[in-house]
């Protein structure tokens, strides 16, 4: 009796360990079955370098979406992660414990927030700020990137910081033997050798700007035209989604899921990049 | 401080690293007191009446929408993440080519952005299955989404009971699957605890993925196959509209108070675990 539960439990245990193949089968499957033959309707070239978005009129170019997830992405880089990286340094390196049982959970928080309360944030704070003192509507690139370059932030600060602390304590020490400030141990000996683990961090930030949606659809202005300047709306692939898919049918709902798969396929590359730069820093 | 008369630029150094962690600690501060004081003075009992209407924009519905919500990832999403871990960490060979699969899946799994599963979600759900737009279809989504934060959170609780107790438990005769939920499972409860609230945080917060799934209806739903909006679906539309801006600061006081809680007593079950 007991040796067939025993039996019985372990197929059990080994369908519920396929759930999470047969989960990213199916969405991978899903997305492209659907999104690869409006790619083939419209054509590939029209589509990815199409400059114009009119679905009223069968125009369906996403090279303004692509342009500006990508602008939006490397502002909230910018913004991003020279501050992430070097909180983390601070947390690893500088922080008395004290303060670090209070920062910890403080970075834990900014993590957990949902992205529409930061997309609210920044409707009511960051786009007012811009429109008052820099100029333009306010709902701009600019408006964006600040917003997304502060969601960033945990994700950058947590896998940076684990990345210093893996380094030998003795790298540290040994710059302090030969005379180095405290200072310049962690700059110079400690954070050069957590490098590759920092870029994960870097890249996985990257995934999560270039994804993020509901967030940038309240700053950025979603006009579906090539971006003009720092100050301009924008719109980025996961806006167009949400913005036209309420409405959207036959083939322009279908051009919007080739854009899903177009965003799919970007989040797997920074995925592959992030385990590979990942499995360097094992070694 | 002598050393930095001779090193000005280690000081220098030392300054900007303590500004940016600053700066990340004010603009969390900045951001919760901000919505704290604008948020707080509009929280009216009117906002948490059962019923929704264009002149009373409650969020009790969608508070209830929530609960049913957390409720059905979890019925779905917590067998399948503990059992698929007990496979992983109890049966499974390490190197194993089939175990690696997995491991690249979790994290593919890791790395979509919520508006991806929310289109997969309505392309599967509401389209290829025809349940149009339904919390099971929205909270199915989501149980894919927070797999991999389950699994993950019981491995690492599996992995950490000894060795000697699985021993022990096989010494006195037991089998494996009574060792696994008798010896192995019951020690690693706080650490599957703590994933398990990540998750429910990870479901308050969702909008991208439910938004086309679950959809939008504001009112409480008959069934698990009619459509209803969570709290973080119901804030997103408030601030869309633009009419109801402090009632969305109302909704987000709620979301945030929600977040805090839920981040404390996950940490809190984390560090008993730590003892």
């Amino acid at each position: 009796m007991n040796k067939i539960i025993d039996k019985l439990m372990k197929v059990v245990f080994f369908i519920a360990a396929c759930a999470s193949i047969v989960a990213v089968a199916l969405i991978c499957g899903f997305m492209f079955a659907n999104g690869v033959p409006a790619i083939g309707k419209i054509g590939f070239v029209k589509f990815i370098f199409g400059k114009v978005w009119k679905p009223g009129s069968e125009l369906f170019g996403i090279f303004p979406m692509i342009v500006g997830s990508l602008y939006v992405t490397a502002g909230a880089i910018i913004i991003g992660v020279p501050i992430g990286i070097l909180t983390a340094i601070f947390m690893s390196k500088f922080c008395p414990k004290g303060l670090y049982k209070f920062l910890k959970p403080v970075i834990d928080l900014l993590a957990g927030i949902p992205s529409v309360v930061y997309g609210f944030f920044g409707l009511v704070v960051i786009v007012p700020f811009v429109r008052e003192n820099i100029g333009g509507k306010g709902y701009s690139i600019l408006s964006a990137s600040v917003l997304l370059g502060i969601m960033i932030l945990p994700t950058v600060i947590g896998v940076c910081e684990s990345a210093i602390n893996a380094v030998p304590e003795s790298y540290y020490e040994g710059a302090l033997a030969l005379g180095a400030t405290h200072e310049r141990s962690v700059f110079k000996a400690v954070v050069p050798a957590a490098k590759s683990g920092i870029f994960a961090g870097v890249v996985l930030g990257i995934g999560r700007a270039i994804g993020e949606a509901m967030a940038v659809i309240m700053v950025c202005g979603n006009q579906a035209r090539m971006p003009k300047g720092l100050l301009k709306g924008v719109r980025t692939l996961t806006t167009n989604i949400v913005m036209d898919m309420g409405y959207a049918a036959d083939l322009h709902r279908e051009a919007l899921i080739a854009t899903g798969v177009v965003l799919f396929v970007f989040i797997l590359l920074i995925n592959i990049a992030f385990s590979v730069l990942k499995s360097k820093e094992a070694k | 401080m002598k050393k930095y008369i001779r090193h000005p630029g280690s000081l220098i150094i030392r300054a900007i690293v303590y500004l940016a962690a600053a700066f990340t600690v004010i603009m969390l501060g900045f951001i919760i007191a901000h919505i704290l004081i604008k948020g707080v003075p509009y929280l009216t009992p009117d906002l948490f009446a059962l019923k929704y209407n264009s002149d009373n924009v409650s969020m009790m519905p969608s508070i209830i929408n929530t609960l049913i919500m957390i409720v059905l990832v979890l019925v779905i999403a917590v067998p399948f993440g503990i059992f698929s871990a007990i496979y992983l960490v109890e049966y499974a060979d390490k190197n194993n080519k089939f175990v690696n699969v997995i491991r690249l899946t979790t994290e593919t799994l890791t790395g979509i952005p919520s508006i991806i599963y929310g289109l997969f979600g309505m392309l599967f759900f509401n389209y290829a299955l025809h349940w149009g737009n339904s919390l099971i279809g929205g909270a199915l989504t989501l149980a894919i989404m927070v797999l991999p934060v389950i699994m993950r959170t019981t491995e690492e609780a599996l992995i950490a009971v000894p060795l000697s107790y699985r021993e022990g438990s096989f010494a006195l005769g037991a089998g494996k699957v009574r060792t696994i939920f008798k010896v192995v499972l019951p020690p690693a409860v706080p650490g599957i605890l703590s994933g398990i609230i990540l998750a429910i945080g990870r479901i308050v917060g969702e909008t991208a993925a439910l938004v086309y799934t679950a959809g939008t209806v504001p009112d409480l739903p008959k069934s698990i196959f009619s459509s209803g909006r969570t709290l973080a679906v119901h804030m997103y539309s408030l601030s869309r509209e633009g009419m109801y801006t402090n009632q969305a600061y109302a909704t987000a006081v709620i979301l945030l108070l929600l977040v805090i809680i839920i981040n404390r007593v996950s940490a809190l079950i984390a560090k008993k675990l730590q003892k």
